[in-house]
C-alpha cells in the first residue's frame, strides 16, 4: 500500500535495464518516479456533507471506512470539543481569558488527528489546538493557563509528550522534526504528530522541518489545516501551489490532501500516514481542507476579510452533522446517546466555567524559577529585590 | 603539551561523546570533513556516522532538531559554522532554546550546546567576523561563553555539554591555533568565574574570548610608562562575575573594558555599568571602553584598524586621569576611546 524506497529503486534498475526502450515504447507512458509522494488530485473524502458515503475512485491510495465504534468515538469528542470551544469563547467575555482563537469548524481535524495517535506519541500543537489538547486528555484548565496568563504553559510537556502550544509560526515543526529523529533512534515505533495552519507554510521553519525530516526518515506527521486564512489573508496571496499537499513532493515527503470537515476521512488519511511513519519509511504531510467559523480569536474582526454567505456555506459542511448523520443511519448511535453526551459536554463547560471563575494566583517570586536550573548571582540579586518590595507592600497594607 | 585551542575543543568533544551515549554532534560539514575549522576532526570517523553527522544546510533547522532531540533525552551539540551565519537560527534560540525550561514551569530542560565560531581577525571577508555575543548575552535563559585559551576551551566546553542548560558556546576563531602548555583533560575554574590572567595594582582591563591576548600584550606594553595593569578574562559572560571584576577595580581604581565587539548597546558597555554601579567610590576616573567600531565589520584590509589593538587600549589606559588635566577628548557616547 506504501510505496517504498525499494519500489522507486526498483523502477529506476527497470529504467536503466535493457528492457526500458521497449518498455517506454509499448506503453509510451515515462514512470513517475515521484508518483508514490503525490497527493490524491482531490481532497479524499469518504463521508459526504450530507453523510453519505462516497465511493474511493482516483485516490492515491486506498483509503478504509473506519469502524462505526470509532467513528462515534470521534463523533462524540467533537461534541465535547466543540462546547469546550464555545465555552472558552465565552470566557473572553467574561475576562476569564485573555484571548481565545477557536477552532470551531476544524473539529474534524482536532479531534480526528488527535485520537488516531497513541498516548506514546508526541503531539506538537499550536495556538489554534486548545480542543485537540483536550481531546488528548489534557485538563482544560491546564490547557488555558496560556490564554488565561497565569502561566505560559499550564500542563507538563513531558508527562503528556505535547509540547507547550507554539505561537512563533512554524517553529514547532523542526522540533517534531527532532523528536520523531530522537524517538526512531531510540527504536520505538512512536511517531511526532505536528500541526500547523496554511499561512504558516510560508514560513521557512516549514520547509526545513519537512526537508529536515525527509534526510533523517524522521517518523514525523505534519498535519496543515488549511482553513482558508492566515488572520485576515486569503491562501491565494499565500502560495502558488495547486495544494498546500503539493509542498511535500519537492522534500521528498510523502504527502495527501483531505477533506478536514470528513471525520471519517481524516482517520482513514492518518492511519495511511501512522503506517508509513510507523513502518520506517519516514514523514508524512497531510493538507486537510476546513474552515474556522469564527474569527480568528474573539479579538479579530472578521466581517473586514470574509462574508458571511461564505461562512453560512461551510456551515453546511459540519463535521459533527456529517458523521451522526451516517452513525444514525448504520445504527450506531441513538438519540440517548446524542443526549447522554450533550449533558457531558455540558458538564465539562460548566465544571470549566466554576474552575476558571477564580482569580489565578501567580507568585512573583516564581519569575526567578526555571531561568537556569540553578540562579545566578544577578538573578538572586533581583530576587531580593523583588522580595523586599513585596514585604514593603504587605507591611503597608497591614497599616491601613 | 602544548595544546591548540582547536585540539583542545576537538578532545573535550571526543572526551565528551565518550563518557555520555547521549552526546551528539551535528551540523554543516561537521562530519567527513571534521568542520571547516576541523573541530569535529576524526569525531565521525571515531564514532560513527550515528555520533557525530552532517545535517542539510539550515541552521534554524540544526537549532530546533537539536531541541525536538532533546525532548527524547539526548545532547546535542550542534555546529554553526560561522558568527554571522548563526541567525538564521536566532528565532529558534531566543523564542524556544532560551525559554523552554522557564515556559514549561522547569518541567523542560535543554541541555544542549550551540557552538559558535565568531569575532575576526583572521582576514575573513563579509559576514565571517562578526562580534554576535551580544545578542545571545542579552537573552535570558542562556548561558555565554567564551574561552581564552586551550585549557579554559577544554573544561568549559566539557561544562557546557554536561550543563543542563543551553549554553551558547563562542569559539575565538583567531584562537584556534594559539597554544598552551598544558595536559589535558584538565578541570578550570567553573562557570560563572572570572580568572585574572595579569595582577596589577594600577588598573583593570576587564575583557574576553578574543581580545584576551591583546590586552595582556597592552598590559605588558604599559610597565614600559610605569603602569602596573591587571587584566580580567570573563571567560562567561552569563553568568557573569561581578566579583572578580569588583573586587579587582576596587583594588586598583580604574577600568577600561576591552572588547572587539562594538562598543554601543553591547557587552563592554553592560561592564562598564555594572563597574560604575559598584565601585563610583572607589573610581579615580570614569570607566572606559576600548571596542569594535559603531561601523559593520570591515573588509579585511581595515580590520586592523578597526580591530581594539595595544596601542588604542594604552590611549585608553593614558586617559585614565592620572593627573588634574582635563580630559578634552574624552566621548562617552561612542564606545571607542580613540
Ligand atoms: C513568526 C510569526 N509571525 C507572525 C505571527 C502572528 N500570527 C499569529 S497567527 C497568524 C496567522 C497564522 O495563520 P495560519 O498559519 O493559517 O493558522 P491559523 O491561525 O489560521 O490556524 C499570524 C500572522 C506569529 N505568531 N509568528
Ligand atoms: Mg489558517
Amino acid at each position: 500500500m506504501t510505496p517504498t524506497v525499494s519500489h522507486t529503486c526498483a523502477r529506476l534498475s527497470q529504467l536503466a535495464s535493457p528492457s526500458d526502450n521497449v518498455v517506454m515504447q509499448t506503453t509510451a507512458v515515462t514512470p513517475d518516479l515521484a508518483a508514490h509522494l503525490l497527493p490524491s488530485p482531490n481532497p479524499v473524502q469518504l463521508l459526504d456533507p450530507t453523510g453519505t458515503e462516497v465511493p474511493q475512485e482516483g485516490t492515491r491510495r486506498p483509503y478504509l471506512m473506519p469502524p462505526p465504534e470509532r467513528l462515534r468515538e470521534v463523533w462524540r469528542a467533537m461534541v465535547i470539543g466543540r462546547r469546550f470551544d464555545i465555552q472558552a469563547t465565552a470566557l473572553t467575555k467574561q475576562g476569564r481569558l485573555a484571548v481565545y482563537p477557536s477552532s470551531r469548524g476544524q473539529e474534524a481535524c482536532q479531534v480526528g488527528a488527535t485520537l488516531s495517535v497513541t498516548g506514546n506519541d508526541w503531539v506538537f500543537p499550536t495556538y489554534r489546538e486548545s480542543m485537540a489538547l483536550v481531546t488528548r486528555g489534557i485538563d482544560p484548565v491546564e490547557v488555558l493557563s496560556l490564554l488565561r496568563g497565569d502561566q505560559h504553559c499550564g500542563y507538563d510537556p513531558k508527562a503528556h509528550k505535547t509540547a507547550p502550544q507554539c505561537t512563533p509560526l512554524s517553529t514547532q515543526l523542526i522540533h517534531a522534526a527532532g523528536a520523531a529523529y530522537g524517538e526512531k533512534r531510540r527504536g520505538t515505533d512512536n511517531v511526532a504528530l505536528a500541526f500547523i495552519g496554511d499561512g504558516a507554510t510560508s514560513e521557512g521553519d516549514f520547509h526545513e522541518a519537512l526537508n529536515f525530516a525527509a534526510v533523517f526518515e524522521a517518523p514525523a506527521i505534519f498535519f496543515v489545516q488549511n482553513n482558508k486564512y492566515a488572520i485576515s489573508v486569503p491562501l491565494s496571496k499565500q502560495t502558488k501551489a495547486p495544494a498546500l499537499a503539493y509542498k511535500g513532493i519537492g522534500y521528498g515527503v510523502a504527502s495527501e490532501q483531505v477533506d478536514g470537515n470528513d471525520p471519517a476521512a481524516v482517520l482513514a488519511v492518518m492511519d495511511v500516514a501512522l503506517e508509513h511513519c510507523r513502518a520506517g519509511h519516514g514523514p508524512f504531510l497531510i493538507e486537510a481542507h476546513t474552515y474556522r467559523l469564527d474569527a480568528h480569536t474573539n479579538a479579530d474582526d472578521a466581517s473586514r476579510y470574509r462574508s458571511s454567505d461564505e461562512v453560512t456555506a461551510w456551515l453546511e459542511r459540519d463535521p459533527i452533522a456529517r458523521v451522526e448523520t451516517w452513525l444514525k443511519a448504520h445504527g450506531a448511535l441513538n438519540d440517548d446517546l446524542v443526549s447522554a453526551t450533550h449533558a457531558e459536554a455540558e458538564t465539562l463547560a460548566s465544571d470549566l466555567r466554576d474552575r476558571m471563575n477564580v482569580d489565578p494566583q501567580a507568585d512573583p517570586m516564581s519569575l526567578f524559577d526555571n531561568v537556569f536550573e540553578q540562579r545566578t548571582p544577578q538573578l538572586e540579586d533581583a530576587r531580593r529585590m523583588v522580595a523586599a518590595e513585596l514585604a514593603a507592600d504587605a507591611e503597608m497594607e497591614d497599616q491601613s | 603539551m602544548s595544546v591548540t585551542m582547536s585540539k583542545a575543543l576537538n578532545q573535550a568533544l571526543r572526551d565528551s561523546i565518550r563518557a555520555d551515549d547521549d552526546v551528539l554532534v551535528f551540523g554543516e560539514d561537521v562530519g567527513t570533513l571534521g568542520g571547516v575549522f576541523r573541530i569535529t576532526d576524526g569525531l565521525t570517523q571515531e564514532f560513527g556516522e550515528q555520533r557525530c553527522f552532517d545535517t542539510p544546510l539550515a541552521e534554524a533547522g540544526i537549532v530546533g532538531f537539536a531541541l525536538g532531540m532533546c525532548l527524547t533525552g539526548y545532547k546535542p551539540v550542534v555546529e554553526m559554522q560561522f558568527d554571522a551565519f548563526a541567525y538564521p537560527a536566532f528565532e529558534q534560540i531566543t523564542s524556544h532554546v532560551a525559554k523552554m525550561r522557564n515556559r514549561t514551569g522547569g518541567k523542560v530542560n535543554l541541555p544542549m550546546v550551540i557552538r559558535i565560531p565568531y569575532a575576526g581577525g583572521i582576514g575573513g571577508v563579509e559576514h565571517h567576523c562578526d562580534s554576535s555575543e551580544g545578542y545571545y548575552a542579552h537573552t535570558a535563559g542562556l548561558k555565554v561563553v567564551t574561552p581564552s585559551n586551550s585549557a579554559d576551551a577544554y573544561s568549559l566546553l566539557r561544562e557546557a555539554i554536561a550543563d543542563p542548560d543551553p549554553v551558547i558556546f563562542m569559539e575565538p576563531k583567531a584562537l584556534y591555533w594559539s597554544k598552551q602548555e598544558v595536559e589535558l583533560p584538565c578541570k578550570q575554574e567553573p562557570f560563572g568565574k572570572a580568572a585574572i590572567r595579569r595582577p596589577g595594582k594600577d588598573a583593570t582591563l576587564v575583557t574576553y574570548g578574543p581580545s584576551v591576548p591583546t590586552a595582556l600584550k597592552a598590559a605588558e606594553a604599559a610597565t614600559e610608562e610605569g603602569w602596573d595593569v591587571e587584566v580580567v578574562d570573563l571567560r562567561t559572560i552569563s553568568p557573569f562575575d561581578d566579583e572578580t571584576v569588583v573586587e579587582s577595580v576596587r583594588r586598583t581604581g580604574r577600568c577600561v573594558v576591552v572588547s572587539e565587539a562594538q562598543g554601543f548597546a553591547g557587552v563592554s558597555g553592560e561592564v562598564a555599568a555594572r563597574v560604575t554601579e559598584r565601585c563610583f567610590h572607589s573610581l579615580s576616573a570614569p570607566v572606559l571602553r576600548v571596542s569594535g567600531l559603531e561601523t559593520p565589520y570591515p573588509a579585511p584590509m581595515l580590520e586592523r584598524t578597526y580591530l581594539p589593538g595595544v596601542d588604542r587600549i594604552l590611549d585608553a589606559i593614558a586617559r585614565l586621569q592620572w593627573d588634574d588635566t582635563p580630559d578634552l577628548t574624552f566621548a562617552p557616547s561612542h564606545g571607542g576611546a580613540a
